[in-house]
């Protein structure tokens, strides 16, 4: 059966008193928010729960929050049992960006998060394989930082012009 | 025989010289170095393919460096892919040739700005000797980069020595063709 | 004469090698790099290395500060279906921004994409046929490719990289005589498919190279996530134009084609294979409605804005390119585009090699990787 994202939220909090936060968007899609700390159970329970079924996670993306000086991680759910779909956000601070790995659960995390490490970085504590992906293994620094500065030399080549 | 045929009347001796008839044989028998970077190597393989036949120029992909005369560097060129690229043209035996082929491995395009990861032109790390424009150059083109390069090896001379690959990277390459 | 017995290297004495597969292999499709373990001929272990081709594309999407700009960055991440990356980017910006687009441009955008679909598979089976040692199809596959390409090169004026659809509408303005080259070109296309089949699908050769190798179960390919040809190969019938439908897909009629293990067992590289080229008769039935029944008149720039007026928000949409789901994740502030992220459906797909190559023998790792049509544009972006 169908659920809609706030439907959803009142669902799990039934299980986990209230963590779950249900923040409605006035333009596009809304989400949930949830701790790093429930999020491996969440996650769990989103993919094995009858009513639930995300058997699919179509997309993990990070997040830089330069303002707030955190760092995120977008899910992208999707049910192909029951049709529905659910974003779900995690946030973490800068200093200490810590998120458990999901990659058990769902497989295709595994490139999507070792991505967020490379380009955000975003440690997922319990990745069996957490190394740089799109760039090479000894780059510096994670690219897609807003405060991020480009090197300006790469074994000897400009990086520049 | 074509064009040939019946056409002498006694002997078929034509007198030229050795140079030109080793640069006539050369230019005619380009095999390049069959690896696409990007979006242009799509259109490599379309240049390649049935309706603009590279065949006809004689020239013909090879899978290794190692047989191949000419590297056509076809897509951009990352940080990461630069010193594999300067590997392949190690393992090139001389004489060889690079036509640098689409905006991205001259400049690095449309990459040139934010691109921290893009190499800002192949001749960073390779000399190249034809430049093709483009984003991506047309098969017409590329096709055209070979006939430059054609016109080039015809201009060579087996008199004086090719010049050796070091004093080639210290004095900055050969007048590349097509550069400005 | 004594036999020289040189006391053997410990390199030699393992059982097991590794051997690098590109990032120059002639099979690889790109600048992919694949850390193969073997133990002899047979597979242990195959690690794809990639990021030889990353360009930046989430730097630039953010760095430009306008939706519009990016556009042409868009066409360069799958470049061999560059219309299907602008639709899908195009379209979640609109759906952002709510900004209605005129009917005419709808149905363009629809037959351009299923042009595109069938260029694209077109070169997908044509090089998949040149890893397995088949030149004729590859040059066949060409001729007509090179018939879709000159039909959008009169729309777009550009033979591979469009920047044609844009937000809201399209360029410029639809050549008169497009619909009866783009009939033109069925009519000419339909008997081509069968020689095709002729050439590669029902040749033993070619089914002994890639039935039965390469087998993605089911459930193994949704636990990926794999999408496009690749899931439906595997027997799941899922398809975002019609399960998560957008634009006008849902006013045709066309089936998605699935694996079936005719030949050998569900989910091989055979399957794979078949339902690209089934794809592409559906894809010529969608045209032929749409032709019918895209209206003549109407301007295609009606909903352009001069100025894309940013809104704080995000979304995430799908669609249903020639590989498989590709998604952009937009998170956009009053300024302009915070974050975009492209999730391409060849990152993903390719994400499964290791896990189907195990056991191989290393001649089927190429069958392998072809069977995936991967482009490397889409994996490193």
């Amino acid at each position: 059966m169908m659920m809609t994202t706030e439907e959803i939220t009142k669902y799990l909090n039934q299980r986990f008193e209230g963590k779950i936060e249900f923040i409605e968007a006035e333009v596009g899609e809304s989400w949930i928010t949830v701790s790093p700390s429930i999020l491996r159970e969440l996650a769990k329970t989103l993919r094995d729960d009858e009513k639930l079924r995300f058997n699919n996670l179509m997309c993990l993306s990070g997040v830089h929050y330069q303002k707030e000086n955190e760092l995120g991680v977008t899910y992208h759910l999707d049910s192909t049992i029951h049709r529905h779909k659910l974003v779900m956000k995690v946030r973490v601070p800068e200093e200490k960006p810590v998120v458990p790995s999901v990659e058990s659960l769902w497989k295709t995390a595994n490139w999507h998060e070792r991505e967020a490490y490379d380009l955000i970085g975003v440690t997922f504590r319990g990745h069996p394989d957490l190394r740089r992906i799109l760039t090479p293994q000894d780059w510096e620094g994670h690219p897609l930082r807003k405060d991020y500065e480009q090197q300006e030399t790469y074994h000897n080549v400009t990086t520049g012009i | 025989m074509g064009l040939l045929d019946k056409k002498y009347h006694d002997s078929n001796i034509i007198i030229v010289s050795l140079e030109s008839a080793l640069n006539w044989a050369r230019k005619s028998s380009l095999w390049y170095e069959q690896f696409g970077l990007a979006c242009c190597a799509i259109e490599m393989m379309a240049t390649a393919a049935s309706d603009y036949d590279f065949d006809r120029f004689g020239v013909i992909p090879r899978s290794s460096p190692r047989q191949a005369d000419v590297m056509i560097v076809a897509g951009t060129v990352t940080m990461k892919m630069a010193s594999r690229i300067e590997r392949l043209y190690e393992q090139m035996s001389e004489p060889r040739y690079v036509i640098s082929m689409g905006s991205c491995s001259n400049s690095g395009g449309p990459y040139w700005e934010h691109g921290y990861h893009v190499l800002k032109g192949v001749d960073k790390v390779i000399p190249v000797d034809v430049y093709v424009p483009g984003c991506p150059p047309r098969p017409e083109a590329l096709l055209e980069g070979f006939l430059k390069l054609q016109d080039r090896i015809t201009n060579e001379s087996i008199i004086e020595p090719k010049v050796s690959e070091e004093s080639e990277k210290k004095t900055t390459g050969k007048e590349p063709v097509g550069a400005e | 004469m004594a036999r020289i017995t040189s006391p053997q290297p410990a390199e030699l004495q393992k059982k097991t090698m590794t051997i690098n597969m590109g990032p120059q292999h002639p099979s690889t499709h790109g600048v992919l790099r694949i850390e193969v373990t073997v133990d002899g001929e047979v597979v242990k272990k195959a690690k794809p290395d990639i990021g030889y081709l990353h360009r930046c594309f989430e730097k630039y999407a953010e760095s430009l500060g306008d939706f519009a700009k990016v556009v042409p960055y868009t066409d360069r991440i799958d470049y061999v279906s560059a219309l299907h990356q602008e639709m899908g980017y195009v379209i979640a910006v609109e759906k952002l921004l709510e900004i209605e687009v005129p009917e005419r441009v709808e149905y363009m955008r629809v037959i351009l994409a299923e042009l595109q679909r069938i260029a694209s598979h077109l070169l997908g089976i044509g090089t998949f046929g040149l890893d397995l040692g088949a030149f004729t199809p590859f040059l066949y596959c060409f001729i007509e490719r090179e018939k879709i390409l000159r039909i959008l090169e009169k729309v777009s004026g550009a033979r591979l990289l469009y920047n044609y659809i844009c937000v809201g509408g399209l360029m410029r303005d639809i050549p008169e005589d497009f619909k009866s080259d783009t009939w033109e070109f069925i009519n000419g296309f339909r008997p081509k498919i069968k020689e095709l089949n002729d050439l590669l699908t029902t040749n033993s050769i070619f089914i002994e190279r890639t039935a039965n190798i390469g087998v993605l179960p089911a459930e193994v390919a949704l636990n990926y996530s794999a999408s496009g040809p690749m899931l439906r190969g595997s027997g799941v019938s899922w398809d975002i134009r019609k399960n998560d439908s957008y634009s006008i897909y849902d006013r045709f009629d066309f089936d998605i084609p699935v694996g079936k293990g005719e030949v050998g067992t569900v989910g091989d590289c055979w399957d794979r294979y078949i339902v690209r080229v089934r794809e592409m008769e559906e894809s010529l039935k969608i045209i032929e409605q749409a032709l019918d029944q895209m209206p003549d008149e109407g301007d295609v720039q009606e909903a352009v804005p001069r100025r894309i007026r940013s809104k704080e928000g995000e979304i995430y949409v799908r669609t249903e390119t020639p590989r498989g789901e590709l998604g952009y994740y937009i998170i956009s502030e009053k300024s302009g585009p915070y974050r975009i992220k492209a999730r391409t459906p060849s990152f993903v797909n390719l994400s499964i090699l290791p896990a189907i190559s195990k056991g191989a023998l290393v001649a089927d790792l190429v069958a392998i990787v072809g069977s995936i049509d991967i482009v490397l544009g889409g994996v490193d972006r």
